[in-house]
């Protein structure tokens, strides 16, 4: 990693912008996965790992799968934020391996939300 | 607040009333009261909830059910199939407009819409293990402004313009601290990051330091790292890793001349050396004892050098207000504690967790919108602002807002953000004495009144939770608290002596109980309670002789069950599973009477 200077900082957000960013020819889905203290003693680790293998066996290529800290509603871990292009992130709550491997078929490839796992949609900041 | 299962906010803001929801509550009212629910529901009306257009807006809680557009001929269906059989009415329901998902969205949630995110404003979006997502949301542009655009009186005029106050609970204004450490004449400065536990991303607290040590001339900083954090020592070894790699720390940074590094120092989870000085002496390879101040750490710090310290919030806050200036910090909270401010909040409550909110919200607004109110079933009894050694706050003065002077005034603290609430299977002497069990324990032991005082302290408690209270041990104990509060050498000493003195100003009648009736009202201290199940309330269910570890419970299905006195230990699992309410606490007294009319009604069976 080279040393940067101002400029290369201003490139490397644009960059990482356009890479994380959903857009028409990319990645179509971002799936994350939030790792906080809380969520990873509720058990976030076994659902990352369920919904990665569910994808290898599913074989879907435009979804992009991150984690994240502390989301903040740790009474509801493990939790997980699914943001498909064009349309409001949705939050679901109180996770395991099954419940995300549905939601993988259901809402990142199906395109339909499950909404019993769902607590809300929408960002919490504007950018 | 009664023990209402479902409580109904109905938009009563202008919109709203024009498009008839008082006479939708009325409608309300009438449905419920003829369905026989009036005490299980409670319907109130609110302010408006910005969804104008969508009027009349009804919230179903504890469910977060958001119906729009409700019509009185919508009332009782949403009575019967949602309130009675639990079935939301989903074609009422607010659903997004560019999807048709009927969930509820951020903005109508009052545990996120009341929320104002600074400090957390990357919560929940990068992955704290990447520095290059935490560039692309902005990171380290504060840093570059920092370093390459204002000196070191700029930046300090900045913080200072701000407002920000010290996050980690004595509030002392930030940017007069890094003022008089600036001022200091020495070649060999610090800054120290005390706690690291922020969760979100490990480099803004990276960027908060590296802006703090331009501005007072610091080329050294330690993060103080409790070692009972893996997790997030992990992440910060790995952030601080590749700031060295871009060159964000080190020597040249950014190409800019200035050099700064930072070290992990690992603590050995004393609780004392959260206090300032006992820190300095921790990272000295010393026992982490508290010294005097004067002379402050600014002045005289680590190795006798001007240093600053500063907690993880304080840091969090630096970067935006570099960016975005003194004014729009101080556009939200108070003139006097001006920002935003974290709180860990938990407690029998339907949400908790991490919140972030602008400072002079009032506590039953955290309490009951952010947090939902309390769980199915319980009250609330007393808030403890402030973490382990913060003041309980009662009900009937949940409305205080949340600033360093309101808070104070009713014997409580900011401190560290929790905010923890206690219901009524909470016992505040019992509470109290724990915080002594506690501080007794880390208390460091140098100063006396620390030293002897929580011990002493917490003798007297444990025995008026055993039974052996003594009339005139409440005025004996305040008495204590008050000069160890006064004459301790640090916070610890200090604090400890908050849940005392504030259970004892506000839940007197507690005491009373415990010393003079030898009751404990909330079943928790074990000598001084007796467990007896009302007959007439008793359904025969049966539950609670299936909770009880003992077998003590007997009885015939349907039929009033009988606790065996001889074999209850007080445990109190029996209260905290029946759902109808109907095992009373009576003081201790109460066994030997219960014990007597059971041999008797045994010595007659035989």
């Amino acid at each position: 990693m080279p040393r940067l200077t101002v400029d290369d900082l201003k490139k490397i957000k644009e960059e990482y912008k356009a890479a994380l960013t959903l857009r028409e020819g990319g990645a179509r889905v971002k799936v994350t996965v939030h790792m906080g203290t809380c969520g990873i003693a509720a058990g976030a680790r076994k659902v990352m790992e369920a919904l990665l293998e569910e994808m290898g066996k599913s074989g879907v290529k435009d979804v992009i799968v991150t984690t994240s800290g502390c989301a903040g509603l740790c009474s509801r871990e493990p939790m997980a934020t699914v943001e498909v292009i064009n349309e409001s992130p949705v939050k679901y709550v109180q996770l395991d391996g099954e419940k995300i491997r549905r939601i993988l078929r259901e809402h990142v490839i199906d395109g339909k939300a499950v909404e019993e796992y769902a607590l809300v949609m929408g960002s919490e900041t504007a950018y | 607040m009664e023990n209402y299962r479902v409580s109904i906010m109905l938009c009563g803001g202008t919109g709203c009333t024009a498009a008839g929801s008082l006479k939708i509550r009325q409608t309300l009212k009438d449905e419920i009261k003829s369905r026989g629910l009036s005490s299980e529901i409670n319907i109130l009306l609110t302010a408006c909830n910005g969804f104008c257009a969508q009027g009349p807006v009804m919230i179903v809680y504890p469910d977060k059910v958001f119906y729009q557009k409700v019509s009185m001929a919508d009332v009782p269906i949403i009575v019967e199939e949602h309130l009675i059989k639990g079935r939301p009415v989903e074609r009422l329901m607010y659903k997004e407009p560019v999807k048709k998902l009927p969930l509820p969205g951020i903005q109508d949630i009052p545990f996120f819409n009341l929320q104002v995110l600074r400090a957390l404003r990357n919560k929940g979006m990068i992955d704290p293990e990447k520095i290059d997502e935490y560039i692309a949301r902005d990171g380290y542009q504060a840093a570059a402004k920092a370093l390459t655009e204002m000196t070191p009186e700029r930046i300090i005029h900045e913080i200072k313009m701000s407002g920000l106050r010290g996050r980690g609970g004595a509030g002392i204004p930030t940017g007069i601290k890094w003022e008089i450490c600036a001022k200091a004449d020495s070649d060999s400065k610090y800054i120290i990051c005390n706690r690291s536990t922020i969760e979100v991303e490990p480099h803004i607290v990276i960027e908060g330091m590296i802006i703090g040590a331009k501005a007072i001339g610091a080329h050294k900083g330690y993060v103080y790292v409790r070692t009972g954090y893996p997790i997030v020592i992990h992440r910060l070894n790995i952030a601080i890793t590749e700031a060295r790699e871009y060159g964000l720390l080190g020597e040249n940074i950014l190409g800019t001349g200035f050099d700064f590094d930072i070290e992990l120092a690992k603590s050995a989870d004393e609780f004392v050396c959260g206090e300032e000085t006992a820190l300095l002496m921790s990272i000295e390879s010393k026992r982490g004892m508290p010294n005097p101040r004067p002379p402050y750490p600014v002045e005289k710090g680590l190795w006798d050098e001007p240093t600053v310290i500063n907690t993880v919030e304080t840091f969090a806050n630096i970067p935006q207000i570099i960016l975005q200036g003194a004014e729009w910090y101080r556009s939200v909270g108070t003139e006097k504690s001006p920002g935003t401010k974290i709180f860990t909040l938990s407690g029998p409550l339907n949400n908790t967790g991490l919140i972030e909110v602008p400072m002079g919200i009032s506590l039953s607004s955290i309490i009951n919108d952010i947090g939902g109110g309390m769980e199915k079933g319980r009250r609330l009894k007393a808030v403890q602002v402030g973490g382990s050694t913060g003041g309980y706050i009662p009900e009937h003065l949940l409305d205080v807002p949340v600033t360093y002077e309101d808070v104070t005034k009713l014997g409580a603290i900011v401190g560290s953000g929790g905010i923890a609430v206690m219901s009524d299977l909470n016992c505040m002497v019992s509470a109290a004495k724990f915080v002594f069990e506690f501080a007794s324990d880390e208390s460091c032991g140098k100063c006396p009144p620390c030293r002897l005082g929580t011990k002493v302290l917490l003798d007297k408690l444990k025995g008026i939770t055993e039974g052996r209270g003594e009339e005139g041990d409440i005025e004996v104990m305040e008495d204590l608290a008050l000069e160890v509060k006064e004459t301790s050498l640090c916070g610890l000493g200090q604090t400890a002596m908050n849940p005392v003195l504030s259970s004892i100003r506000y839940f007197r009648e507690e005491y009373d109980s415990h010393i003079r009736d030898l009751w404990c009202k909330a079943g928790v201290c074990r000598d001084l309670c007796t467990f007896f199940i009302e007959g007439e309330k008793c359904k025969g269910c049966g539950a609670c002789a299936r909770a009880c570890p003992r077998k003590a419970i007997s009885g015939e299905k349907k039929q009033p069950h009988r606790i065996d006195q001889a074999l209850c230990i007080q445990c109190r699992s029996c209260y905290e599973t029946c759902k109808f309410g109907s095992i009373g606490i009576g003081p201790r007294s109460m066994r030997e009477e219960l014990l007597c009319v059971q041999t008797e009604a045994a010595g007659r069976e035989e």
